[in-house]
C-alpha cells in the first residue's frame, strides 16, 4: 500500500512536475483533461471535415442537373458526411465532456482507467486515418449511406474495407470509454455522493454509457458479416444461401436506434444543467429526469424496426414498433416539461450557454414532433427516404446534439481555460447559428413532404426555390461555424479571468474548484453532505 | 463508493497506448490492403499484429509490477472488478449478434425462402434447416453433436472445475494446487483448441463443410470460429496467471488478476454450452 501515498503528496505540488511536455504530454497522458481537450479538439477537426462534405453536397443541390460531381461520389459525400458526424464529431465530443466533467462532478481525482483513457481517445485518430483515406483508393469511399446496407455494402471497393476497419476501431474505442465511464461513476465517487445526488449530466452519461456498451459489439458484429461476406464467401445477406439482406438492418438498427439515443442523452444532461444555473432554480423533477433517462434507454431497444416499415414487415410488428416508438414521447415530454418548468419564475439571463439551451429546446422539440410523424407507419411509407426523414434527423442531431455541445463549451469554457468567452462572439455565433439552421433545414420538409427522395444528386425542377433556400442556409451555417473557433481561441488564449463560479446558479461540484481547474482536480475526496 | 481515506491511485503517463494504436492502424491497413489482393497487405498485418503482442506486454507487465508493488488498494480492485464485469457484458452482446443472425436464418429467412412465394424461383427448396440456401449447388453434412462437440463439452465444463481448484488453492495459501489446477485448466484448454481444429479439418476434408456452405456454414464457423478465437485468448491469458503464481504472484486477499481470467474463461464455457445446444445438437 505504500507507494500509493505518492499521489496524496501531489496536492502541494507544482501541478505540471509529473508529466513530459509538448508533443510526448498529448501523448503520453493519463489526466482526465488532457484527454478531455484532445477529445474535442478531435470532435472539433472532423466537425468541420464533416462541414466540407456537405458543403459539397449543398453546392450539388443548389440547383438540378449534376454541377460538380459525379452519382458515384456525391453518394461518397453523403456517407461520408453521416459517418464522419455521427463518429467523429457528436460521440468524441461528448465522450470529450465526459471526461473533463465527470470526475469534477463526482469528486474524483481522474478516470478510473487513466492509461485506458489513453487508448481510447488515441485509437481515434488512426479510426479517422482509416476512413478519410477511403476517398483515395480505387473505387472511392463507402457510398452506401452512413447505414451502410447490404447488399450495396457487400459490393463495394476497398473503401468500404477501409470504413468497416474504421467503424472497428471507433466502436473498440468507445467500448472502452463507456467501461471506463461507468466503472468512474460506480466506484470513484466521493464520500456522500450517492447516485440519485449526482450531477443530471453524470446521470445521463452513466445510462449512455451502458447503452455504448450494449450495442458497439452488435455494430462490429454486424460489420464483420458484411466483411466476411464480401471477402470470405459466407451468406448471410445472400438469399441464394439461406441469409437476408434485411438481416442485416435489423441487427445494424438494433444497434442504430440505441446509438441515436446515445447521441442524445449526454445532450439532454448538458441542458439540465445549464437550465438551472441560468434559471437559478434547482432542477424541476430532477427523480423524474432520471427515472425518464432510463425509460428511454430501456425503450430503444424495442423501436429499430421503425427504421424498417418499407421492407415488408407483418402488420403486427409494424403496430409494435409504432406503439413502442410513439411511448418514447413519454419519457422525451417529461424532461421538456421538467426544462420549462425549471425556468418558471426563475430569475433568467440568457448568456450564450442558456441561449443555446433555449434554442435546443425550442428545435429539439420540433425534431422530436417530426420524429413523432415518422413513428406512425402509414405516414412513414409516404415519407421513407424522403427528405423529411432528412429534416427530422438534422432537428434532433444538430439542433438537438449540437446545439448542446454548443452549449456546454461555452457553459464550461471558464472553467476549462481560467477565462470568460466573449459574449459578442458567442451570442452572434447562437443566433445566426439558429436562423442559417431553421433555413437550411426547415424547407427541408417541405421537400420531403413533396416527394424528394434523399441522398440523390438531382431533383425535379419543382423542388429548385426551396434547394436553393437549403443551399443558402447551409454555407451561413458553416460560416457561423468559424466564430466557434473564434471564440474558443480568443478564450483559450485569454480575457477577462474567471471566478471560481461565473454562474450564479451553478452548484456542482467543478464550480468549487479554482478556474482553471488544478491538473489533479480532487486528490483529496470532497465530502457532499 | 470511496470509504476510506484519499486513497487514489491515478497512474503516469505512459507510452504503451499509442503503440497500441500503431499497431492497430497496421493491422486494419495491412488486412484492408490483403483482402483486396494486395499481398504485401498480410506482413503489414503481422507487423501490427508484432507491435500488438508487445505493447500488451508491456502494459500488462506494467500493471502486474504495480499490482506486486501494491499500489492496488481496495477501490482499484473494485474498478476492476467493474471493468472486468462490463467488458464481459460487451463479449456476451458481441455473440449477441452472431446468435441473432442464427435465429434469424433459421426462424426466418429459410423458412420463408421455401415457402409458396417462392416456388417459382426455387421449386425444389423446402426450407428446412439445416441447409446451405436454394442456390447451393453442393451437398453437405451437418457437424453431428454427439462425437467431439459433446467431448469438448466435457473438456471446458472439466476445465471450469478445475480453475475453481485452482482458485481454492489460491484462498487457502496453497501454491501447488494452484499451479497445478491451473496447469490442468490450461491443458485442458488447449486439447480443446486441437480437437476445434481436427473437427474443421474434419469438416472440409470429410462432410464438404465450409465457411461458404450458405446459411449453416456461415453461422457455425463464425460462431464456432469466434468462440474458439476466444478459448485461445482465454488459454493465453491462464498461461500469463500460471507463470505469475509460479513466479510467486497473488495473495489469498489480493488477486484479481486471476479472477478475472477466470470469470472470462467461465464466460467462453457458458458460451459454448450455447453453441452446442443452438449449434450443434438442435
Amino acid at each position: 500500500m505504500e507507494a500509493a501515498h505518492t499521489h496524496d503528496h501531489a496536492h502541494g505540488h507544482d501541478d505540471h512536475a509529473h508529466h513530459p511536455t509538448g508533443l510526448m504530454r498529448w501523448v503520453t497522458t493519463t489526466n482526465h483533461k488532457d484527454i478531455g481537450t484532445l477529445y474535442l479538439l478531435f470532435s472539433l477537426t472532423m466537425f468541420f471535415i464533416g462541414g466540407l462534405l456537405a458543403f459539397g453536397i449543398r453546392a450539388e443541390l443548389f440547383q438540378p442537373g449534376l454541377q460538380y460531381w459525379e452519382p458515384e461520389f456525391f453518394n461518397q459525400l453523403t456517407t461520408m458526411h453521416g459517418l464522419i458526424m455521427v463518429f467523429g464529431a457528436i460521440m468524441p465530443a461528448f465522450v470529450g465532456f465526459a471526461n473533463w466533467q465527470i470526475p469534477m462532478m463526482i469528486g474524483a481525482p481522474d478516470m478510473a482507467f487513466a492509461r485506458m483513457n489513453n487508448w481510447s481517445f488515441w485509437l481515434l485518430p488512426p479510426a479517422a486515418i482509416l476512413l478519410v483515406s477511403s476517398f483515395f483508393v480505387p473505387g472511392g469511399a463507402p457510398a452506401a449511406g452512413w447505414t451502410i446496407y447490404a447488399p450495396l455494402s457487400t459490393q463495394m471497393g476497398p473503401g468500404m474495407d477501409l470504413g468497416i476497419f474504421a467503424l472497428h476501431i471507433m466502436g473498440a474505442s468507445s467500448i472502452m470509454g463507456s467501461i471506463n465511464i461507468v466503472t468512474t461513476i460506480l466506484n470513484m465517487r466521493a464520500p456522500g455522493m450517492t447516485l440519485m445526488k449526482m450531477p443530471l449530466f453524470v446521470w445521463t452519461w452513466l445510462i449512455t454509457a451502458y447503452l455504448l456498451i450494449a450495442v458497439m459489439p452488435v455494430l462490429a458484429g454486424a460489420i464483420t458479416m458484411v466483411l466476411t461476406d464480401r471477402h470470405f464467401g459466407t451468406n448471410f445477406f445472400n438469399a441464394a444461401g439461406g441469409g437476408d439482406p434485411v438481416m442485416f438492418q435489423h441487427i445494424f438498427w438494433f444497434f442504430g436506434h440505441p446509438e441515436v439515443y446515445i447521441m442524445i442523452l449526454p445532450a439532454f444532461g448538458i441542458v439540465s444543467q445549464v437550465i438551472p444555473a441560468f434559471a437559478r432554480k434547482p432542477l424541476f423533477g430532477y427523480a423524474s429526469m432520471v427515472y425518464a433517462t432510463s425509460s428511454i434507454a430501456i425503450l430503444s431497444f424495442i423501436v429499430w424496426a421503425h427504421h424498417m416499415f418499407t421492407t415488408g414487415m407483418p402488420a403486427a410488428g409494424q403496430l409494435f414498433f409504432m406503439f413502442a416508438t410513439m411511448l418514447i414521447a413519454v419519457p422525451t415530454g417529461v424532461k421538456v416539461f421538467n426544462w420549462i418548468a425549471t425556468m418558471w419564475k426563475g430569475s433568467m439571463t440568457f448568456e450564450t450557454p442558456m441561449l443555446f439551451a433555449c434554442g435546443f429546446l425550442f428545435v429539439f422539440s420540433m425534431g422530436g414532433f417530426t420524429g413523432l410523424v415518422c413513428a406512425i407507419t402509414p405516414i412513414d411509407i409516404q415519407i421513407q427516404d424522403t427528405y423529411y426523414v432528412v429534416a427530422h434527423f438534422h432537428y434532433v442531431l444538430v439542433a438537438g446534439s449540437l446545439f448542446a455541445i454548443f452549449s456546454g463549451t461555452y457553459f464550461w469554457l471558464p472553467k476549462w481555460t481560467g477565462h470568460m468567452y466573449s459574449e459578442t462572439l458567442g451570442k452572434a455565433h447562437f443566433w445566426l447559428s439558429i436562423v442559417f439552421f431553421n433555413i437550411t433545414f426547415f424547407p427541408m420538409h417541405f421537400l420531403g413532404l413533396a416527394g424528394m427522395p434523399r441522398r440523390i444528386p438531382d431533383y425535379a425542377m419543382q423542388f429548385t426555390d426551396f434547394n436553393m433556400i437549403a443551399s443558402i442556409g447551409a454555407l451561413g451555417f458553416g460560416l457561423a461555424q468559424l466564430l466557434f473557433v473564434a471564440a474558443i481561441v480568443k478564450c483559450a488564449r485569454g480575457g477577462e479571468k474567471a471566478p471560481a463560479n461565473p454562474w450564479e446558479g451553478a452548484d456542482t461540484l467543478e464550480w468549487t474548484l479554482p478556474s482553471p481547474a488544478p491538473y489533479h482536480s480532487f486528490v483529496t475526496p470532497p465530502v457532499i453532505k | 463508493m470511496l470509504n476510506q481515506s484519499a486513497r487514489y491511485f491515478v497512474p503516469d503517463p505512459s507510452h504503451w497506448p499509442i503503440f497500441g494504436s500503431f499497431a492497430l492502424l497496421s493491422m486494419a491497413s495491412g488486412a484492408a490492403l490483403w483482402m483486396n489482393e494486395a499481398a504485401w497487405g498480410k506482413f503489414l498485418l503481422l507487423a501490427g499484429v508484432c507491435v500488438l503482442f508487445f505493447m500488451m506486454f508491456g502494459w500488462f507487465g506494467t500493471v502486474a509490477r504495480e499490482s506486486e508493488g501494491g499500489q492496488y488498494n481496495q477501490q482499484v480492485d473494485a474498478g476492476f472488478r467493474w471493468g472486468m464485469g462490463w467488458f464481459i457484458f460487451s463479449e456476451v452482446m458481441f455473440f449477441a449478434a452472431f446468435f441473432g443472425a442464427l435465429f434469424y436464418m433459421r426462424v426466418l429467412s429459410v423458412p420463408w425462402l421455401g415457402d409458396v412465394e417462392h416456388k417459382l424461383l426455387w421449386p425444389d427448396f423446402t426450407g428446412q434447416w439445416p441447409t446451405a440456401g436454394p442456390g447451393a449447388a453442393e451437398k453437405f453434412t451437418p457437424m453431428a453433436a454427439w462425437g467431439v462437440p459433446a467431448i469438448n463439452t466435457l473438456i471446458l465444463l472439466t476445465s471450469g472445475v478445475t480453475v475453481t481448484i485452482a482458485h481454492w488453492g489460491l484462498l487457502k495459501n496453497n501454491r501447488k494446487q494452484l499451479i497445478v489446477g491451473l496447469a490442468l485448466t490450461v491443458l485442458l484448454g488447449m486439447t480443446f483448441l486441437y480437437l476445434q481444429a481436427t473437427e474443421y479439418h474434419e469438416a472440409y476434408a470429410d462432410l464438404n463443410l465450409k465457411l461458404t456452405t450458405g446459411a449453416y456454414g456461415a453461422t457455425f464457423f463464425m460462431l464456432t470460429g469466434f468462440h474458439g478465437f476466444h478459448v485461445t485468448v482465454g488459454t493465453l491469458m491462464l498461461i500469463v496467471i500460471l507463470g505469475r503464481s509460479i513466479a510467486g504472484h497473488f495473495t489469498a486477499e489480493h488477486h484479481f488478476g486471476f479472477e478475472g481470467v477466470a470469470w472470462y474463461w467461465h464466460f467462453v464455457d457458458v458460451v459454448w454450452l450455447l453453441l452446442f445446444i443452438l449449434v450443434y445438437w438442435l
